[in-house]
């Protein structure tokens, strides 16, 4: 894979072989993992010491990550050995992106459950990666328990997650097996007791010399937890409201992506921001305009298939995920009258559309205006520890995270978005609460609902239905 | 005032508080730290200022200064246990403004101590950004726990409806603007620290802006299960003490070398019977045991209602090999007291952990407390440590073991889904309770 300190070994990965950068300064680093312990008196004055003068120095005192090895495979490497290295570059990342864009199509295509594993994998790498910076960072390889720890925090939290969310969907399947009922009923003392574990042994692994680093690294493991697995859940919640929440956003923010680039590549003139130097004014506005245009036209072709509109819903009798049924308003055309401005222009008086376009230019706005944020927040963090990219998973493109940070806030963003402007609160969760209810509260609660629902003409009070 | 934070160089910590500042650089390492911090310009070490009051030094000026120091604490100690009482008594309304208060009070330590080790004063908008984040949080928890707590009163205003119905998104607005702030301060030279303090920033908020929350929900529920976990920590951290001074031999963890086992084990005994006892007295009034309501029509908070089961009179059997001993084939009590053995336990077994999480976390960053508010106890912080991990117990016991959902809440959840899926949910109750038998027949209204 040719990522740095991705093998685990305990030898820092800043003095193997790849180059000398930094060996002037491996003196005042150390201990690290054992390679070489050339200053034991060092050793013994406080570690701590040590630590502190790393994050008070200035960021340009801090030594530099050596370059990452080339992992481009061999027979990309021969077809382009002809081109400078320039264009070299330029088409190798072309041919990823195409790459990485049929693997979507294809996982898309696959369903519902497949796309549920990879937004996991994803998350599990991300997690990975940015894990493996703080190492880097503090040089913990050595510390006891610590990678144990951290990924056993990250079970107890997708362990919770989907707990919450998953059981809700799944309710019908559930209600059959008396072990998970007993699982779901007491899922939060359960995940808090997982947690709570974990804790223990975080404190009872705390070692003498080690104390800042140790937390240091808790910190890292916690604010890490945040930040990936509660996006990736809410990335599945937005999923099972159907596909197409999933869908636009992420290509919206991936279009933004492309679009800003290539309108800055033409035009770009003035730039937008210190922390990213190549990114352009003209580049953002534009990007802005194209990926709202081409939000608007793929919501057009998406809104029509059931596949893509209906929530996802588990059919337990063929143990299948199916996406049918009636479209809800939201996807069923409709005429808008076209505002006088653009009538002069356009020519038509009225045009069919569906809602969801309206909403689908929210959405893009979003990607193009907030989106970059979270990209700016990663070249800061990138900056801050002197990495070039998070990883090196995809050859051209770095790692996993380099690929979703503008994703992140997206996610977030559908997911409020949806419970705030498009749907009320979850029918599953709210039947699995009312079957929780004690007997004689289920039952007045179903009288209450009876007699609102005859008055509302919704049922008729002489079928029995 | 904060004392800037001394650095204490042994890491055996002296509890029992400052004997001289001389005595600190008779250490062996003190030469080689407080060069390395001279080094970084200007943390030399300060004298601590005593806090004690004028009052209470001139009355203990002729005590020797370890047992004036034991009196401080015990002073301080009952002064607080007092004070705890009388807002017990003023209501709902005054706790949870002591709840945030106390908050707020712990988020400002913990991000001192963060701007101390970072000497990250200097950073642009970084407090008044820890400021606004602090009050997005909160902004966010408060308005889902009124939401659900105020229900009428939010519908009857239209200002408050609006904000309650898009209120998530609200909330994310208002956290997206910290954000975007944030990325915009980034300063060339200050990437590193800033990332540090917004990670520390984050981190003090899931500590601490979300146990409070938990805790004020606990208090909702019946101020009985706000009362009895902090009581239970607070008995049980003052056993332990007693029985470690008293009986005291076995070191427990190396983290705290003064605690040991038998204060360990001892403590746990007496809390359990501490709590056994007290949640016998309380269960029998209805200012305790009821869940707390806002009455519309006096605008005001109301503690009535029919006691729940939990806090009726019972009778259970004594099991046979605590009947010869104890002489009693039954005995009455209430049901609660049962799951107070269960919160007394947490408290004892598992609340010492956050205690020594909180040492630990004081030992990495070579401060002997938190900060100096409570003379003799240290920052508010301090003490309560311990309480973190109790309040998020207590509220997942009672999701998971006391009460359900509420069902007024999920009828009016109900009535905001569409009609297809009303229609759905209603027929699967309706199969689920014929299924039970609740329901006698098909033709059964």
């Amino acid at each position: 894979m040719g990522c740095p300190g991705q093998g685990g070994s305990p030898r820092d990965p800043w003095r193997g072989g790849s180059g000398g950068v930094g060996n002037s300064q491996s003196e005042v680093h150390g201990w690290a993992g054992g390679a070489s312990r050339a200053f034991p008196t060092l050793m013994e004055v406080d570690l701590e010491e040590r630590l502190h003068e790393l994050d008070l120095r200035s960021d340009s005192d801090v030594p530099d990550v050596p370059p990452p090895t080339d992992s481009t495979p061999e027979i990309l490497k021969r077809a382009l050995s002809g081109l400078s290295a320039r264009w070299k570059n330029w088409w190798i990342r072309g041919i990823l992106t195409l790459a990485m864009i049929s693997v979507f199509f294809l996982i898309i295509y696959l369903g519902s459950f497949m796309l549920m594993l990879l937004v996991l994998s994803i998350q599990v790498k991300c997690y990975h990666e940015i894990i493996t910076i703080g190492y880097r960072v503090y040089h913990s390889y050595d510390l006891p328990w610590f990678r144990s720890l951290s990924w056993y925090f990250l079970l107890c939290v997708n362990y919770f997650f989907y707990g919450e969310t998953v059981a809700d969907y799944f309710a019908t399947f559930v209600q059959r097996r008396e072990q998970l009922q007993f699982l779901i009923r007491y899922h939060r003392f359960i995940s808090f007791a997982l947690y709570l574990t974990g804790f223990c042994m975080f404190v009872l692994s705390l070692v003498k010399k080690h104390y800042r680093l140790q937390f240091y690294m808790f910190a890292w493991t916690h604010v890490t937890l945040l930040i990936t697995v509660t996006q990736s859940h809410l990335v599945i919640q937005n999923l099972f409201e159907g596909m197409i929440w999933f869908l636009v956003p992420i290509s919206s923010v991936i279009c933004n992506d492309i679009t800003a680039y290539i309108f800055g590549f033409f035009f770009g003139r003035t730039p937008l921001i210190k922390l990213s130097p190549k990114k352009t004014w003209e580049g953002f506005i534009g990007g802005f305009f194209s990926t709202v245009v081409f939000g608007f036209i793929f919501s057009y072709f998406l809104a029509q298939h059931q596949y893509f509109v209906c929530p996802v819903e588990y059919n337990s009798e063929t143990n299948r995920f199916v996406t049918e049924c009636e479209p809800s308003e939201l996807f069923q055309m409709k005429k808008y009258s076209v505002p006088p401005l653009l009538q002069a222009a356009l020519g038509w008086e009225t045009v069919n559309m569906y809602p969801f376009q309206m909403h689908s230019i929210a959405l893009s706005t979003f990607a193009s205006l907030i989106g970059p944020f979270g990209g700016f927040f990663a070249s800061g963090f990138k900056r801050a520890f002197k990495i070039k990219d998070f990883a090196d998973t995809i050859p051209g493109h770095g790692g996993i995270m380099d690929r979703f940070d503008c994703q992140y806030l997206m996610a977030t963003f559908v997911h409020v978005y949806i419970t705030s402007f498009i749907r009320g609160p979850n029918p599953s969760k709210l039947l699995k609460q009312l079957l929780i209810l004690q007997p004689e509260q289920q039952l007045s609660v179903y009288k209450t609902l009876k007699s609102h629902l005859v008055e509302k003409g919704i049922l008729q009070p002489s079928l029995r239905g | 005032m904060y004392f800037f934070p001394v650095h204490q160089v042994s890491p055996v910590a002296r509890e029992d508080g400052w004997e001289s500042e001389s005595e600190n650089k008779l250490d062996a390492e003190t030469a080689s730290d407080s060069e390395s911090r001279s080094e970084f310009g200007g943390s030399a070490p300060v004298p601590t200022s005593d806090d004690t009051p004028e009052v209470l030094n001139r009355a203990l000026s002729n005590l020797s200064s370890r047992w004036k120091n034991w009196w401080v604490r015990g002073i301080l100690t009952l002064a607080m246990i007092t004070f705890f009482f009388i807002i017990i008594y003023l209501g709902p309304m005054v706790l949870m403004t002591i709840v945030m208060c106390v908050q707020i009070k712990c988020f400002h330590e913990i991000i001192t101590i963060g701007y101390n080790v970072y000497h990250s004063y200097d950073l642009p908008w970084f407090r008044t950004l820890s400021w606004y984040f602090l009050l997005c949080v909160n902004y966010f928890f408060y308005g889902e726990t009124v939401t659900d707590y105020f229900f009428t009163l939010v519908q009857r205003e239209e200002p408050l409806r609006i904000l309650s119905k898009y209120h998530r998104f609200i909330s994310f607005a208002l956290y997206l603007t910290g954000f975007c702030m944030f990325v915009l301060s980034l300063v060339k030279k200050h990437y590193r620290l800033q990332f540090y303090m917004f990670g520390w920033t984050h981190v003090t908020l899931l500590i601490v802006v979300t146990q409070s929350h938990l805790i004020i929900h606990n208090l909702f529920e019946g101020m009985i299960w706000f009362i009895v976990p902090i009581s239970c920590v607070i008995c049980n951290d003052i056993m332990a003490y007693m029985f470690g001074f008293f009986f005291g031999r076995t070191p427990l963890i190396k983290l705290s070398p003064k605690k040991t086992w038998e204060g360990f084990i001892g403590g746990f005994f007496a809390t359990v019977l501490f709590g056994l006892l007290l949640s016998y007295v309380m269960s029998g009034y209805r200012c305790f045991t009821c869940p707390v309501e806002f009455n519309n029509d006096t605008n005001s908070f109301t503690v009535d209602c029919e006691p729940s089961e939990l806090f009726q009179l019972q009778e259970y059997n004594i099991p046979l090999v605590l009947q010869s001993v104890v002489g009693w084939k039954t005995v009455r009590m209430y049901p609660f007291q049962i799951h107070s053995i269960a919160l007394s336990t947490f408290a004892s077994l598992i609340g010492p952990f956050g205690g020594f999480f909180a040492s630990g976390f004081k030992r990495a960053f070579k401060i002997k407390d938190f900060a100096n508010t409570i003379p003799g106890h240290g920052g508010i912080m301090d003490r309560f440590d311990c309480q973190y991990l109790m309040a998020t117990f207590v509220n997942v016991y009672i999701a998971s073991f006391i009460r359900g959902p509420n069902p007024s809440k999920l009828i009016q959840q109900f009535l905001t889904l569409r009609p297809d899926q009303q229609l759905h949910i209603f027929n699967t109750l309706k199969a689920h309770l014929v299924d039970k038998g609740m329901l006698g027949s098909l033709e059964d209204a």
